[in-house]
C-alpha cells in the first residue's frame, strides 16, 4: 500500500510524535501528537502532495482520558500520488481543548474547524474567525458531546443576533414596518410587501 | 443605412472599472451599506443568509451565515441503527435522494466489508444517474431563472416530472425514496421499469439539445455568467470543492472515475472540465454531465444482469418474509436485526461517492454493535459554500445571484 511509505516518512520527519499506521478496509489511519498537526499538514501538502483536505471531524470518547479526538482526512488530487487517502488523528484532553488551526495551510479548513468548535467546543489556535456555524451565536451547549441528551436542553432563542434587531432597511422604501394592520392598496405612504409564498422561492 | 454597433459588455472589466471608480470616489464621506440577503430570498435556494457590505453596487465583503436548516442529523444517527438512518439521508440533498441512499449504504457496506451482487450494483448505478440528471436539471433551471429566463425552469420541470414518475414506479415514493438497505435494496425492479426508463432516456437526448439551444448561446445568459465568479484551480482544490464546481475550474476529479465504486469502471463515459472556472464553465460542465449520465444510463439499462440484488448474509440482511413466517432460523435473524440492528465490526471508515453536488462522504466510527458511535457527513454543499467569503467580494450585487445559482447548493445538505 502506498500510504505506508508516507507514514514512515512522517515518522522520520517528526520522530517520536507519529504513531503506527493502522489499516482497516483499505483506509490508513495514523495517530499523531497534537503539537505537530500544522507541521504535519504542511509537510503532507508541500512534500507529499496531499493537496486536498477533505474533512475535519471530531469524536467524543466520553469517559476516556483524553476525551476527544480530532480526525483529518487528506487526499491527493493529481500528481504521482493521485487519489491516495490518509487519515490523521490526534487526542485532545478535557483540560486543554485547543488544537492548532490548519487554515494557514488549507483555506478549506475554515468552516470544518468552525463546525468542530460549534459541535464539540474544541478551540483552534490562530483560526481567523472562530464562531459558531450551525448553531446560533450565544447558544450555550455543544450538542454533539456524548453527555448532551438527544432530546436537547432548553435554551434561549437567538436574541440580539437573530430577531430583535431592526432589519437594515426597516422603515425604508422597500421594507414595511411590522404592523397588525395590513396596508390597503392605494393608501398613501404604505408599501406593499411581497407575498409570503413567492413563485421564485424554489 | 447606418451601422449599428452592438457593444459586448465584458462584465468582469465593467465590475473592475466600477470598483476602481468607487474606490477613488470613497473619500472621507464614502460609506458602505450593509445588506442582509436571505435567509428567505428567491436566489438563496433555501435558507442561506449572506451579509453583504456594499459600496454602491459592488460587494466589498460577504459573510455567509448558515445553519437555519440544522436538524442534528449526526446526533440522530448516533442514536439509531444503521438501517434506521436511511430515511434521514433522503433529506440531505433532497434533490437527489436516491444518490444519497446509495452513498450511505455503500459507506456502511464498506464498514461491514460487503459487496452487493452485480444486479444490485447496476440498479444502484441507474438510481444514481437518474438522481444526477434530476438534480442537475433543477440546478440549471434555477440558475437560468436567477438570470431572468423563466422558460428553462418550466422545461426542466417537465423532464423532472418524468424522472419522478420513474422513481415512483421504482420506490413507491416520488421524493423521499429511502430505496436502499444496508447490503441491498428494498425491492427489485418493477415490471415495465426498464422499458419506461429506456423510453425516457431516448426522448431526453433531444431535450438536452433543447436546453443547450435555449441557454448556451443566449446572449443575456452568457453575459450574466461569463467571467463571473472565477474560481482558480488552486483555490478550488485548497477549499476542498468537489463536483461540477471543481471540474469547472479545470480539475478532472470525479470519484466515479478516479476511485470507482459500484461497477462504474465498466461504463464508458468522460469527465467534462472547464477552462476558466467561471459560472458559465460550471453550467457547461453540468450540461455535459447530463449527456454523460444519459450515456451511462443507456449502457446500464441495456445490460442488467440477473441474480440476487442483496448480499447473501443471513445474519446481516433481512430475510425474505416467506421464510420468516415458516422457518425458525430466519425468524431469529429477523428479530435480532430489527431490535439490535446489523452487528458492525469495530473500526472506522471514510467513504465518498460522487453525488450531483460533489463528493458526499460518510465517516463512520464504530465501536461494534448495531449503532454508529460517530457518523460524520461530509456534505459537498457545505464545503462548496465555504468559498463564498472569498469569491463574492469585487462582484456586483446582481452577480451574487448568478454565482449562487452556479454553485448549485442545497441547504438541507449544507446544514444537516
Amino acid at each position: 500500500m502506498p500510504a505506508t511509505d508516507v507514514i514512515s516518512s512522517l515518522q522520520k520527519q517528526f520522530p517520536g510524535k507519529v504513531g503506527q499506521g493502522k489499516e482497516f478496509r483499505d483506509d490508513w489511519t495514523v495517530e499523531i501528537d497534537r503539537e505537530i498537526i500544522r507541521g504535519a499538514a504542511a509537510y503532507l501538502k508541500s512534500e507529499i502532495g496531499y493537496n486536498m483536505l477533505l474533512d475535519i471531524t471530531s469524536v467524543d470518547y466520553f469517559g476516556d482520558e483524553p476525551r476527544y479526538e480530532v480526525v483529518y482526512e487528506f487526499c491527493a488530487l493529481g500528481g504521482p500520488r493521485d487519489q491516495e487517502h490518509l487519515r490523521l488523528k490526534l487526542k485532545v484532553s478535557e483540560d486543554d481543548l485547543t488544537v492548532d488551526s490548519l487554515v494557514p495551510v488549507y483555506q478549506g479548513a475554515d468552516w470544518h474547524e468552525r463546525e468542530v468548535f460549534d459541535m464539540m467546543g474544541i478551540k483552534f489556535n490562530d483560526h481567523p474567525d472562530l464562531r459558531r456555524i450551525l448553531m446560533w451565536e450565544g447558544y450555550p451547549y455543544y450538542p454533539l458531546k456524548k453527555d448532551f441528551p438527544l432530546e436537547g436542553l432548553p435554551s434561549d432563542l437567538p436574541g440580539e443576533e437573530g430577531f430583535s434587531r431592526r432589519a437594515p432597511l426597516e422603515g425604508g422604501p422597500f421594507v414595511a414596518a411590522p404592523s397588525n394592520h395590513p396596508p390597503k392598496l392605494g393608501e398613501a405612504g404604505t408599501t406593499l410587501r411581497e407575498p409570503h409564498a413567492h413563485p421564485a422561492e424554489h | 443605412m447606418s451601422e449599428t454597433i452592438v457593444e459586448a459588455p465584458d462584465s468582469v472589466a465593467r465590475a473592475a472599472h466600477l470598483y476602481e471608480t468607487a474606490k477613488a470616489d470613497s473619500g472621507p464621506l464614502g460609506e458602505t451599506l450593509t445588506l442582509n440577503m436571505g435567509p428567505s430570498h428567491p436566489s438563496t435556494h433555501g435558507v442561506l443568509r449572506i451579509l453583504l457590505e456594499l459600496d454602491g453596487e459592488i460587494v466589498k465583503r460577504a459573510v455567509p451565515d448558515i445553519g437555519f436548516l440544522h436538524r442534528g442529523d449526526e446526533k440522530i444517527a448516533e442514536n439509531m441503527t444503521y438501517n434506521q438512518f436511511v430515511p434521514y439521508t433522503d433529506r440531505l440533498d433532497y434533490l437527489a435522494p436516491l444518490a444519497n441512499n446509495v452513498a450511505y449504504a455503500l459507506a456502511v457496506e464498506k464498514l461491514m466489508g460487503w459487496t452487493v451482487p452485480p444486479r444490485g450494483q447496476v440498479i444502484r448505478v441507474i438510481c444514481c444517474e437518474l438522481a444526477r440528471i434530476s438534480a442537475h436539471l433543477l440546478g440549471m433551471g434555477a440558475l437560468a431563472m436567477d438570470c431572468g429566463a423563466m422558460t428553462v425552469f418550466l422545461y426542466i420541470f417537465t423532464e423532472r416530472e418524468k424522472i419522478y414518475n420513474l422513481i415512483e414506479l421504482l420506490t413507491g415514493a416520488r421524493f423521499t425514496t429511502s430505496y436502499t438497505r444496508i447490503g441491498g435494496l428494498t425491492r427489485d425492479l418493477p415490471p415495465g421499469f426498464v422499458d419506461q426508463a429506456k423510453a425516457f432516456v431516448e426522448q431526453f437526448k433531444g431535450k438536452i439539445d433543447e436546453l443547450d439551444h435555449l441557454l448556451t448561446r443566449n446572449k443575456i445568459f452568457v453575459d450574466r455568467n461569463k467571467g463571473i465568479g472565477i474560481i482558480s484551480r488552486e483555490d478550488a482544490i485548497d477549499f476542498g470543492l468537489t463536483g461540477p464546481n471543481l471540474r469547472g475550474s479545470g480539475v478532472s476529479y470525479d470519484v466515479r472515475k478516479d476511485r470507482p465504486y459500484l461497477n462504474y469502471s465498466e461504463y464508458s463515459f468522460s469527465i467534462p472540465t472547464g477552462s476558466v472556472g467561471d459560472a458559465y464553465d460550471r453550467y457547461l460542465c453540468r450540461l455535459e454531465e447530463l449527456r454523460q449520465s444519459t450515456h451511462i444510463l443507456e449502457q446500464a439499462l441495456r445490460n442488467i444482469p440477473g441474480g440476487p440484488i442483496n448480499v447473501a448474509d443471513g445474519k446481516g440482511f433481512l430475510p425474505h418474509k416467506d421464510k420468516v413466517l415458516t422457518k425458525m432460523e430466519e425468524l431469529i435473524h429477523q428479530f435480532i436485526l430489527v431490535t439490535e440492528g446489523i452487528q458492525a465490526p469495530v473500526g472506522e471508515v471514510y467513504f465518498g461517492a460522487e453525488n450531483p453536488k460533489g463528493e458526499l462522504g460518510f465517516y463512520i466510527n464504530s465501536k461494534g454493535g448495531g449503532v454508529p458511535y460517530r457518523l460524520k457527513i461530509r456534505a459537498p454543499s457545505f464545503v462548496n459554500l465555504s468559498i463564498l467569503g472569498k469569491l463574492l467580494p469585487g462582484h456586483m450585487m446582481s452577480d451574487v445571484v448568478a454565482i449562487l445559482g452556479s454553485l448549485d447548493f442545497v441547504m438541507g445538505e449544507c446544514d444537516r
